[in-house]
Protein backbone atom coordinates (compact mmCIF):
# COMPACT_ATOMS: atom_id res chain seq x y z
CA UNK A 1 0.00 0.00 0.00
CA UNK A 2 1.34 3.28 -1.04
CA UNK A 3 0.14 6.44 1.32
CA UNK A 4 0.98 10.21 0.94
CA UNK A 5 1.65 13.48 2.99
CA UNK A 6 0.70 16.83 2.65
CA UNK A 7 4.46 17.49 3.73
CA UNK A 8 5.24 15.22 0.61
CA UNK A 9 6.46 12.32 2.00
CA UNK A 10 5.59 8.63 0.70
CA UNK A 11 5.25 5.83 3.06
CA UNK A 12 4.86 2.02 1.88
CA UNK A 13 3.46 -0.06 4.10
CA UNK A 14 3.87 -3.43 3.97
CA UNK A 15 2.66 -5.53 7.49
CA UNK A 16 2.98 -3.12 10.16
CA UNK A 17 6.06 -1.53 8.69
CA UNK A 18 6.23 1.50 6.41
CA UNK A 19 9.14 2.13 4.57
CA UNK A 20 9.16 6.60 4.36
CA UNK A 21 10.62 8.60 1.69
CA UNK A 22 10.39 11.98 0.32
CA UNK A 23 8.18 12.54 -3.41
CA UNK A 24 9.49 13.41 -6.43
CA UNK A 25 8.07 16.64 -6.35
CA UNK A 26 9.32 17.24 -2.81
CA UNK A 27 12.94 16.23 -4.35
CA UNK A 28 12.52 18.73 -7.26
CA UNK A 29 11.85 21.51 -5.10
CA UNK A 30 14.54 21.15 -2.51
CA UNK A 31 17.28 20.86 -5.07
CA UNK A 32 20.67 19.46 -4.96
CA UNK A 33 21.26 17.57 -1.56
CA UNK A 34 24.32 18.24 -0.06
CA UNK A 35 23.59 16.72 3.66
CA UNK A 36 21.07 13.92 4.88
CA UNK A 37 20.50 13.49 8.88
CA UNK A 38 18.45 10.77 10.14
CA UNK A 39 17.06 9.48 13.25
CA UNK A 40 18.12 6.76 15.57
CA UNK A 41 17.42 3.12 14.80
CA UNK A 42 14.98 2.62 18.31
CA UNK A 43 13.66 5.96 18.06
CA UNK A 44 10.11 6.99 18.96
CA UNK A 45 8.52 9.23 16.38
CA UNK A 46 5.42 11.27 16.75
CA UNK A 47 3.11 11.92 13.67
CA UNK A 48 4.33 15.50 12.50
CA UNK A 49 7.28 15.46 14.79
CA UNK A 50 10.69 16.01 13.13
CA UNK A 51 11.95 12.79 11.83
CA UNK A 52 15.05 13.83 9.56
CA UNK A 53 16.57 16.81 7.98
CA UNK A 54 17.64 17.67 4.83
CA UNK A 55 19.85 20.31 3.34
CA UNK A 56 20.66 21.81 -0.03
CA UNK A 57 23.34 24.08 -1.11
CA UNK A 58 21.13 26.75 0.16
CA UNK A 59 18.54 25.72 2.88
CA UNK A 60 17.88 23.22 5.49
CA UNK A 61 14.17 21.22 5.66
CA UNK A 62 13.07 19.30 8.46
CA UNK A 63 11.57 15.66 7.46
CA UNK A 64 8.24 15.11 9.18
CA UNK A 65 6.85 11.20 10.17
CA UNK A 66 3.77 11.02 9.26
CA UNK A 67 2.47 8.29 11.38
CA UNK A 68 3.59 7.42 15.25
CA UNK A 69 6.14 4.33 14.95
CA UNK A 70 9.19 3.09 15.84
CA UNK A 71 12.00 3.57 13.67
CA UNK A 72 13.58 -0.04 12.57
CA UNK A 73 15.84 0.84 10.18
CA UNK A 74 17.52 3.57 8.37
CA UNK A 75 19.21 4.12 5.08
CA UNK A 76 22.78 4.82 5.40
CA UNK A 77 23.24 5.03 1.74
CA UNK A 78 21.46 8.98 1.48
CA UNK A 79 23.65 9.63 4.15
CA UNK A 80 26.85 8.72 2.40
CA UNK A 81 25.36 9.95 -0.49
CA UNK A 82 22.65 12.76 -0.42
CA UNK A 83 22.22 12.88 -4.28
CA UNK A 84 20.48 9.60 -4.28
CA UNK A 85 17.41 11.56 -2.94
CA UNK A 86 17.58 13.48 -5.93
CA UNK A 87 18.10 10.75 -8.61
CA UNK A 88 15.71 8.11 -7.26
CA UNK A 89 13.28 9.62 -4.41
CA UNK A 90 11.02 6.65 -4.69
CA UNK A 91 13.64 3.77 -4.32
CA UNK A 92 17.12 3.85 -3.75
CA UNK A 93 16.58 7.29 -1.90
CA UNK A 94 14.00 6.29 0.72
CA UNK A 95 14.62 7.30 4.48
CA UNK A 96 13.91 5.36 7.54
CA UNK A 97 11.43 2.39 7.88
CA UNK A 98 8.99 2.75 10.92
CA UNK A 99 6.97 0.03 12.62
CA UNK A 100 3.56 1.77 13.20
CA UNK A 101 2.53 2.05 16.71
CA UNK A 102 -1.51 1.48 14.76
CA UNK A 103 -1.30 0.83 11.03
CA UNK A 104 -4.69 1.46 10.43
CA UNK A 105 -3.84 4.79 10.93
CA UNK A 106 -2.86 4.77 7.34
CA UNK A 107 -5.79 4.64 6.31
CA UNK A 108 -6.38 8.11 6.57
CA UNK A 109 -3.41 8.97 4.43
CA UNK A 110 -3.31 10.30 0.82
CA UNK A 111 -3.68 8.09 -1.70
CA UNK A 112 -1.09 8.68 -4.99
CA UNK A 113 -4.29 9.99 -7.08
CA UNK A 114 -5.12 12.25 -3.81
CA UNK A 115 -1.43 13.49 -3.69
CA UNK A 116 -1.37 14.12 -7.30
CA UNK A 117 -4.34 15.81 -7.67
CA UNK A 118 -3.37 18.32 -4.14
CA UNK A 119 0.42 19.26 -5.82
CA UNK A 120 -1.70 19.97 -9.38
CA UNK B 1 6.44 40.01 3.41
CA UNK B 2 6.21 41.37 -0.09
CA UNK B 3 4.19 40.00 -2.13
CA UNK B 4 4.43 39.30 -5.96
CA UNK B 5 2.07 42.13 -6.92
CA UNK B 6 4.51 44.72 -5.09
CA UNK B 7 7.50 43.54 -6.21
CA UNK B 8 9.62 45.77 -8.78
CA UNK B 9 11.06 43.82 -11.56
CA UNK B 10 14.49 44.52 -13.08
CA UNK B 11 14.62 44.65 -17.13
CA UNK B 12 14.95 41.31 -17.37
CA UNK B 13 12.32 40.32 -15.78
CA UNK B 14 10.09 38.57 -18.58
CA UNK B 15 13.24 36.80 -19.78
CA UNK B 16 14.12 35.14 -16.75
CA UNK B 17 9.96 33.68 -16.49
CA UNK B 18 10.96 32.23 -20.24
CA UNK B 19 14.21 31.06 -18.93
CA UNK B 20 12.49 28.88 -16.34
CA UNK B 21 13.75 30.73 -13.18
CA UNK B 22 12.00 30.21 -9.39
CA UNK B 23 11.70 34.04 -8.68
CA UNK B 24 11.55 35.29 -4.85
CA UNK B 25 11.15 38.77 -3.39
CA UNK B 26 14.73 40.30 -2.60
CA UNK B 27 15.18 43.83 -1.67
CA UNK B 28 11.81 44.44 -3.35
CA UNK B 29 12.40 43.09 -6.21
CA UNK B 30 11.17 39.71 -7.86
CA UNK B 31 14.29 38.21 -8.62
CA UNK B 32 15.38 34.64 -9.83
CA UNK B 33 17.02 32.43 -6.95
CA UNK B 34 17.83 29.67 -9.45
CA UNK B 35 17.15 28.36 -13.22
CA UNK B 36 16.20 24.51 -13.82
CA UNK B 37 20.10 23.99 -14.17
CA UNK B 38 19.89 24.46 -10.10
CA UNK B 39 21.96 26.10 -7.28
CA UNK B 40 24.69 23.37 -7.42
CA UNK B 41 25.28 23.17 -11.16
CA UNK B 42 24.81 27.14 -11.76
CA UNK B 43 27.62 27.51 -9.00
CA UNK B 44 29.86 24.70 -10.81
CA UNK B 45 29.03 25.96 -13.79
CA UNK B 46 29.79 29.84 -13.21
CA UNK B 47 33.84 27.97 -12.11
CA UNK B 48 34.33 26.40 -15.08
CA UNK B 49 32.64 27.96 -17.61
CA UNK B 50 30.93 31.08 -17.09
CA UNK B 51 27.34 32.57 -15.74
CA UNK B 52 25.32 35.55 -16.48
CA UNK B 53 23.42 36.94 -13.27
CA UNK B 54 21.55 39.71 -13.46
CA UNK B 55 22.49 42.66 -10.51
CA UNK B 56 19.95 45.15 -11.92
CA UNK B 57 18.41 45.54 -8.76
CA UNK B 58 21.84 46.43 -6.93
CA UNK B 59 21.55 50.95 -7.42
CA UNK B 60 24.18 52.64 -9.76
CA UNK B 61 24.65 55.87 -8.85
CA UNK B 62 26.86 58.73 -10.45
CA UNK B 63 28.77 61.72 -8.44
CA UNK B 64 29.65 64.89 -10.63
CA UNK B 65 31.26 67.78 -8.82
CA UNK B 66 29.90 71.28 -9.74
CA UNK B 67 33.54 72.27 -10.21
CA UNK B 68 33.81 70.41 -12.94
CA UNK B 69 36.58 68.44 -11.30
CA UNK B 70 36.22 64.66 -10.23
CA UNK B 71 38.57 65.61 -7.77
CA UNK B 72 36.62 67.59 -5.95
CA UNK B 73 34.09 64.68 -6.76
CA UNK B 74 36.28 61.94 -4.61
CA UNK B 75 37.64 64.71 -2.03
CA UNK B 76 33.48 65.27 -1.15
CA UNK B 77 32.91 61.20 -1.14
CA UNK B 78 36.15 60.44 0.97
CA UNK B 79 33.69 62.43 3.98
CA UNK B 80 31.05 59.77 3.67
CA UNK B 81 34.11 56.67 3.52
CA UNK B 82 37.39 55.87 5.21
CA UNK B 83 38.35 54.76 1.73
CA UNK B 84 40.94 56.76 -0.65
CA UNK B 85 38.62 57.73 -3.21
CA UNK B 86 40.68 60.53 -4.74
CA UNK B 87 43.75 58.57 -5.21
CA UNK B 88 41.72 56.51 -7.70
CA UNK B 89 43.22 56.59 -11.02
CA UNK B 90 40.71 57.57 -14.27
CA UNK B 91 39.47 54.02 -15.43
CA UNK B 92 40.02 52.36 -11.83
CA UNK B 93 37.77 50.87 -9.26
CA UNK B 94 37.78 49.68 -5.88
CA UNK B 95 35.93 48.33 -2.74
CA UNK B 96 34.54 50.77 -0.75
CA UNK B 97 32.10 51.55 2.40
CA UNK B 98 29.61 54.24 4.15
CA UNK B 99 30.73 54.03 7.48
CA UNK B 100 28.33 55.85 10.44
CA UNK B 101 28.91 58.08 13.70
CA UNK B 102 29.91 54.91 15.83
CA UNK B 103 32.28 53.15 13.41
CA UNK B 104 29.66 50.72 11.66
CA UNK B 105 29.03 49.96 8.14
CA UNK B 106 26.34 51.60 6.25
CA UNK B 107 26.91 49.76 3.22
CA UNK B 108 29.47 48.75 1.03
CA UNK B 109 30.04 49.24 -2.71
CA UNK B 110 31.74 49.56 -5.76
CA UNK B 111 33.73 53.57 -7.29
CA UNK B 112 34.92 53.80 -10.07
CA UNK B 113 36.94 57.13 -11.22
CA UNK B 114 35.17 57.67 -14.63
CA UNK B 115 37.91 60.66 -15.84
CA UNK B 116 35.24 63.55 -15.36
CA UNK B 117 32.71 61.51 -12.47
CA UNK B 118 32.97 59.07 -10.24
CA UNK B 119 30.37 55.76 -10.94
CA UNK B 120 29.26 53.93 -7.66
CA UNK B 121 27.30 50.39 -7.34
CA UNK B 122 25.36 50.23 -4.13
CA UNK B 123 23.55 47.46 -2.31
CA UNK B 124 19.91 47.05 -3.38
CA UNK B 125 18.72 47.17 -0.32
CA UNK B 126 20.41 50.05 0.79
CA UNK B 127 20.44 52.16 -2.26
CA UNK B 128 17.63 54.66 -1.58
CA UNK B 129 19.42 55.44 2.14
CA UNK B 130 22.85 55.71 0.18
CA UNK B 131 21.05 58.39 -2.34
CA UNK B 132 19.80 60.19 0.79
CA UNK B 133 23.48 60.09 2.53
CA UNK B 134 24.71 61.42 -0.61
CA UNK B 135 22.41 64.47 -1.21
CA UNK B 136 22.20 65.61 2.21
CA UNK B 137 26.33 65.18 2.67
CA UNK B 138 27.66 66.44 -0.94
CA UNK B 139 24.83 68.38 -2.59
CA UNK B 140 27.18 71.38 -1.46
CA UNK B 141 29.62 70.49 -4.26
CA UNK B 142 28.50 67.84 -6.41
CA UNK B 143 25.21 66.74 -8.75
CA UNK B 144 24.13 62.96 -7.22
CA UNK B 145 22.72 61.23 -10.40
CA UNK B 146 20.95 58.04 -9.55
CA UNK B 147 20.97 55.49 -12.24
CA UNK B 148 18.18 52.81 -10.69
CA UNK B 149 16.59 52.19 -13.66
CA UNK B 150 19.31 51.37 -15.73
CA UNK B 151 20.25 47.33 -16.09
CA UNK B 152 23.47 45.63 -14.84
CA UNK B 153 24.57 42.34 -15.78
CA UNK B 154 27.45 40.38 -14.42
CA UNK B 155 29.64 37.96 -16.40
CA UNK B 156 31.38 36.03 -14.47
CA UNK B 157 33.73 32.58 -15.15
CA UNK B 158 37.11 32.04 -17.06
CA UNK B 159 35.63 31.87 -20.33
CA UNK B 160 33.52 35.46 -19.25
CA UNK B 161 36.42 37.03 -21.27
CA UNK B 162 36.09 35.20 -24.17
CA UNK B 163 32.34 35.75 -24.32
CA UNK B 164 32.42 38.99 -24.29
CA UNK B 165 35.27 40.07 -26.35
CA UNK B 166 33.33 38.54 -29.32
CA UNK B 167 31.41 41.93 -29.55
CA UNK B 168 33.50 44.02 -27.72
CA UNK B 169 37.53 43.58 -28.17
CA UNK B 170 38.30 46.60 -25.65
CA UNK B 171 36.87 43.60 -23.31
CA UNK B 172 40.46 41.40 -23.50
CA UNK B 173 42.46 44.71 -22.22
CA UNK B 174 41.18 45.32 -19.28
CA UNK B 175 43.04 44.62 -16.04
CA UNK B 176 41.22 43.34 -12.31
CA UNK B 177 39.01 46.80 -11.49
CA UNK B 178 39.80 48.97 -14.95
CA UNK B 179 36.43 50.41 -15.40
CA UNK B 180 35.76 51.60 -19.51
CA UNK B 181 32.96 52.89 -21.83
CA UNK B 182 32.68 50.72 -24.89
CA UNK B 183 29.93 49.58 -27.58
CA UNK B 184 28.48 46.27 -27.08
CA UNK B 185 26.54 44.89 -30.36
CA UNK B 186 25.42 48.46 -30.82
CA UNK B 187 24.60 50.30 -27.49
CA UNK B 188 27.58 52.10 -25.24
CA UNK B 189 27.99 50.17 -21.91
CA UNK B 190 29.99 51.24 -18.96
CA UNK B 191 31.86 47.48 -18.11
CA UNK B 192 34.11 46.80 -14.87
CA UNK B 193 36.33 43.78 -14.30
CA UNK B 194 34.94 42.92 -11.05
CA UNK B 195 32.50 41.27 -9.74
CA UNK B 196 31.27 39.37 -6.16
CA UNK B 197 31.95 35.75 -6.96
CA UNK B 198 35.92 35.11 -7.20
CA UNK B 199 36.00 34.39 -10.47
CA UNK B 200 37.37 36.66 -13.33
CA UNK B 201 34.68 38.71 -14.68
CA UNK B 202 33.18 41.82 -15.61
CA UNK B 203 29.79 44.18 -14.54
CA UNK B 204 27.94 45.69 -17.72
CA UNK B 205 26.14 48.41 -16.98
CA UNK B 206 23.38 49.23 -19.29
CA UNK B 207 20.38 51.23 -20.56
CA UNK B 208 17.37 49.76 -19.04
CA UNK B 209 15.53 49.01 -22.94
CA UNK B 210 18.71 47.58 -23.96
CA UNK B 211 19.79 45.33 -21.54
CA UNK B 212 17.65 42.63 -21.99
CA UNK B 213 18.87 42.23 -25.78
CA UNK B 214 22.08 42.02 -24.92
CA UNK B 215 22.05 39.68 -22.01
CA UNK B 216 19.75 37.53 -24.67
CA UNK B 217 22.67 37.74 -27.15
CA UNK B 218 25.80 36.68 -24.56
CA UNK B 219 23.47 33.67 -23.76
CA UNK B 220 23.62 32.68 -27.46
CA UNK B 221 27.46 31.39 -26.58
CA UNK B 222 26.69 28.08 -25.14
CA UNK B 223 29.25 28.29 -23.14
CA UNK B 224 27.18 30.89 -20.66
CA UNK B 225 24.32 29.49 -18.53
CA UNK B 226 21.71 32.01 -16.63
CA UNK B 227 22.55 32.10 -12.95
CA UNK B 228 20.40 32.89 -10.21
CA UNK B 229 20.75 34.48 -6.52
CA UNK B 230 21.01 31.41 -4.70
CA UNK B 231 24.51 30.14 -6.34
CA UNK B 232 25.74 33.76 -6.41
CA UNK B 233 25.37 33.79 -2.68
CA UNK B 234 27.30 30.39 -2.80
CA UNK B 235 30.02 31.73 -5.23
CA UNK B 236 30.65 35.00 -3.13
CA UNK B 237 30.88 32.63 0.03
CA UNK B 238 33.20 30.50 -1.41
CA UNK B 239 35.26 33.72 -2.19
CA UNK B 240 35.41 34.91 1.49
CA UNK B 241 32.91 38.29 0.43
CA UNK B 242 31.06 39.82 2.75
CA UNK B 243 27.29 40.03 2.09
CA UNK B 244 25.85 43.46 3.57
CA UNK B 245 23.21 42.85 6.32
CA UNK B 246 24.73 39.39 7.12
CA UNK B 247 28.46 39.58 7.40
CA UNK B 248 28.57 43.25 8.06
CA UNK B 249 26.01 45.66 9.27
CA UNK B 250 25.89 49.24 11.06
CA UNK B 251 27.27 47.97 13.86
CA UNK B 252 30.84 46.15 12.41
CA UNK B 253 33.67 48.21 11.90
CA UNK B 254 35.72 47.65 8.77
CA UNK B 255 38.65 46.82 11.48
CA UNK B 256 36.26 43.90 12.71
CA UNK B 257 35.11 42.82 9.37
CA UNK B 258 38.41 41.82 8.36
CA UNK B 259 38.24 45.00 5.80
CA UNK B 260 41.67 46.93 6.62
CA UNK B 261 43.03 46.16 3.31
CA UNK B 262 40.20 48.17 2.03
CA UNK B 263 41.42 51.43 3.71
CA UNK B 264 44.26 52.88 2.36
CA UNK B 265 47.55 54.12 4.10
CA UNK B 266 46.50 58.07 2.93
CA UNK B 267 43.33 57.63 5.40
CA UNK B 268 44.80 55.89 8.17
CA UNK B 269 46.49 57.62 11.41
CA UNK B 270 49.56 59.71 10.27
CA UNK B 271 48.25 59.54 6.10
CA UNK B 272 47.82 62.63 4.36
CA UNK B 273 43.91 62.82 4.15
CA UNK B 274 43.78 60.78 7.71
CA UNK B 275 40.12 60.02 9.05
CA UNK B 276 37.74 62.95 7.91
CA UNK B 277 34.71 60.04 7.35
CA UNK B 278 31.72 59.21 10.56
CA UNK B 279 33.25 56.64 12.77
CA UNK B 280 36.97 57.79 12.30
CA UNK B 281 37.50 58.47 15.95
CA UNK B 282 36.80 54.37 17.15
CA UNK B 283 37.65 52.92 13.48
CA UNK B 284 41.44 54.63 13.35
CA UNK B 285 42.25 53.85 17.09
CA UNK B 286 41.58 49.88 15.86
CA UNK B 287 44.26 49.49 13.59
CA UNK B 288 46.63 50.14 16.59
CA UNK B 289 44.38 48.58 19.45
CA UNK B 290 43.00 45.67 17.49
CA UNK B 291 39.30 44.47 17.90
CA UNK B 292 37.25 42.36 20.20
CA UNK B 293 35.98 40.47 17.47
CA UNK B 294 36.92 39.70 14.50
CA UNK B 295 35.65 38.13 11.05
CA UNK B 296 37.11 34.53 10.13
CA UNK B 297 36.28 31.70 8.09
CA UNK B 298 34.97 28.86 9.41
CA UNK B 299 35.48 25.37 7.94
CA UNK B 300 32.75 22.84 9.63
CA UNK B 301 34.55 19.32 10.50
CA UNK B 302 31.43 17.51 9.50
CA UNK B 303 29.39 17.37 6.73
CA UNK B 304 26.42 19.22 8.04
CA UNK B 305 26.23 22.66 6.98
CA UNK B 306 26.48 25.65 9.37
CA UNK B 307 23.95 28.19 8.73
CA UNK B 308 24.08 31.49 9.45
CA UNK B 309 22.69 32.59 12.74
CA UNK B 310 24.22 29.70 14.37
CA UNK B 311 25.74 30.59 17.97
CA UNK B 312 29.77 29.37 18.35
CA UNK B 313 31.37 28.21 21.26
CA UNK B 314 34.62 27.65 22.36
CA UNK B 315 33.74 24.01 24.08
CA UNK B 316 31.98 20.78 23.19
CA UNK B 317 29.79 21.62 26.17
CA UNK B 318 29.09 24.44 28.46
CA UNK B 319 30.19 27.75 28.05
CA UNK B 320 28.78 31.19 27.41
CA UNK B 321 28.26 31.93 23.20
CA UNK B 322 30.98 33.40 22.24
CA UNK B 323 30.13 34.40 18.46
CA UNK B 324 27.85 34.05 15.86
CA UNK B 325 28.06 32.69 12.18
CA UNK B 326 26.69 35.32 9.99
CA UNK B 327 27.14 33.19 6.76
CA UNK B 328 26.93 29.72 5.62
CA UNK B 329 26.15 26.82 3.50
CA UNK B 330 27.59 24.24 1.28
CA UNK B 331 30.30 25.04 -1.11
CA UNK B 332 29.88 23.38 -4.05
CA UNK B 333 33.44 24.15 -5.57
CA UNK B 334 35.23 23.47 -1.96
CA UNK B 335 32.81 20.22 -2.13
CA UNK B 336 32.20 20.80 2.04
CA UNK B 337 30.48 23.43 4.00
CA UNK B 338 32.15 26.76 4.36
CA UNK B 339 30.96 29.23 6.71
CA UNK B 340 31.97 33.20 7.85
CA UNK B 341 31.58 34.53 11.01
CA UNK B 342 32.64 36.88 14.00
CA UNK B 343 34.66 35.25 17.28
CA UNK B 344 36.25 36.94 19.51
CA UNK B 345 40.39 37.68 19.22
CA UNK B 346 41.60 35.87 21.23
CA UNK B 347 40.12 33.01 19.39
CA UNK B 348 40.53 33.79 15.73
CA UNK B 349 43.84 32.08 14.83
CA UNK B 350 43.45 30.03 11.90
CA UNK B 351 43.32 26.42 13.07
CA UNK B 352 41.34 27.02 16.29
CA UNK B 353 38.87 24.99 17.08
CA UNK B 354 35.36 26.36 17.76
CA UNK B 355 32.03 24.56 18.11
CA UNK B 356 28.24 25.66 16.50
CA UNK B 357 25.14 24.37 17.42
CA UNK B 358 23.26 23.17 15.00
CA UNK B 359 19.62 21.50 16.04
CA UNK B 360 20.85 21.22 19.71
CA UNK B 361 24.38 19.54 18.58
CA UNK B 362 27.43 21.51 18.65
CA UNK B 363 29.69 20.42 15.87
CA UNK B 364 33.11 21.21 15.53
CA UNK B 365 34.98 23.81 13.18
CA UNK B 366 37.93 25.19 12.47
CA UNK B 367 39.03 28.54 12.15
CA UNK B 368 39.99 28.96 7.99
CA UNK B 369 42.08 31.80 6.34
CA UNK B 370 39.84 32.78 3.77
CA UNK B 371 39.10 32.30 1.11
CA UNK B 372 37.75 29.16 0.71
CA UNK B 373 38.72 29.03 -2.87
CA UNK B 374 41.42 30.72 -4.85
CA UNK B 375 39.93 33.55 -6.84
CA UNK B 376 41.38 34.18 -10.59
CA UNK B 377 41.12 37.78 -10.89
CA UNK B 378 43.14 39.17 -14.13
CA UNK B 379 45.40 41.68 -12.15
Amino acid sequence: MLKFTEDHEWLRIEGDVATVGITVYAAEQLGDLVFVELPEIGATLEKGGEAATVESVKAASDVYSPLDGEVVEVNQAIVDDPSLVNSDPAGAGWFFKLKLADSSAADALMDEAAYTAMIG
Amino acid sequence: MDTTADLLKTPLHSLHLELGARMAGFAGYDMPIQYPMGVMKEHLHTRTEAGLFDVSHMGQILIRAKSGDVRDAALALERLTPVDVAGLKPGRQRYGMFTNDKGGLEDDFMVANRGDHLYLVVNAACKHADLARLKAALSDSCEIEPQFDRGLLALQGPEAESVLAAYAAEAEDMLFMDVAEFDIAGVQAVVSRSGYTGEDGYEISLPADETERVARLLLSDDRLAPIGLGARDSLRLEAGLCLYGHDIDATTSPVEANLKWAIQKVRRTGGERAGGFPGADRILPEFETGTARLRVGLQPTGKAPVRAGAALYEHETGGEVIGTVTSGGFGPSAGAPVAMGYVPARLSSTGTTLYADVRGKRLEMAVTALPFVASTYKR
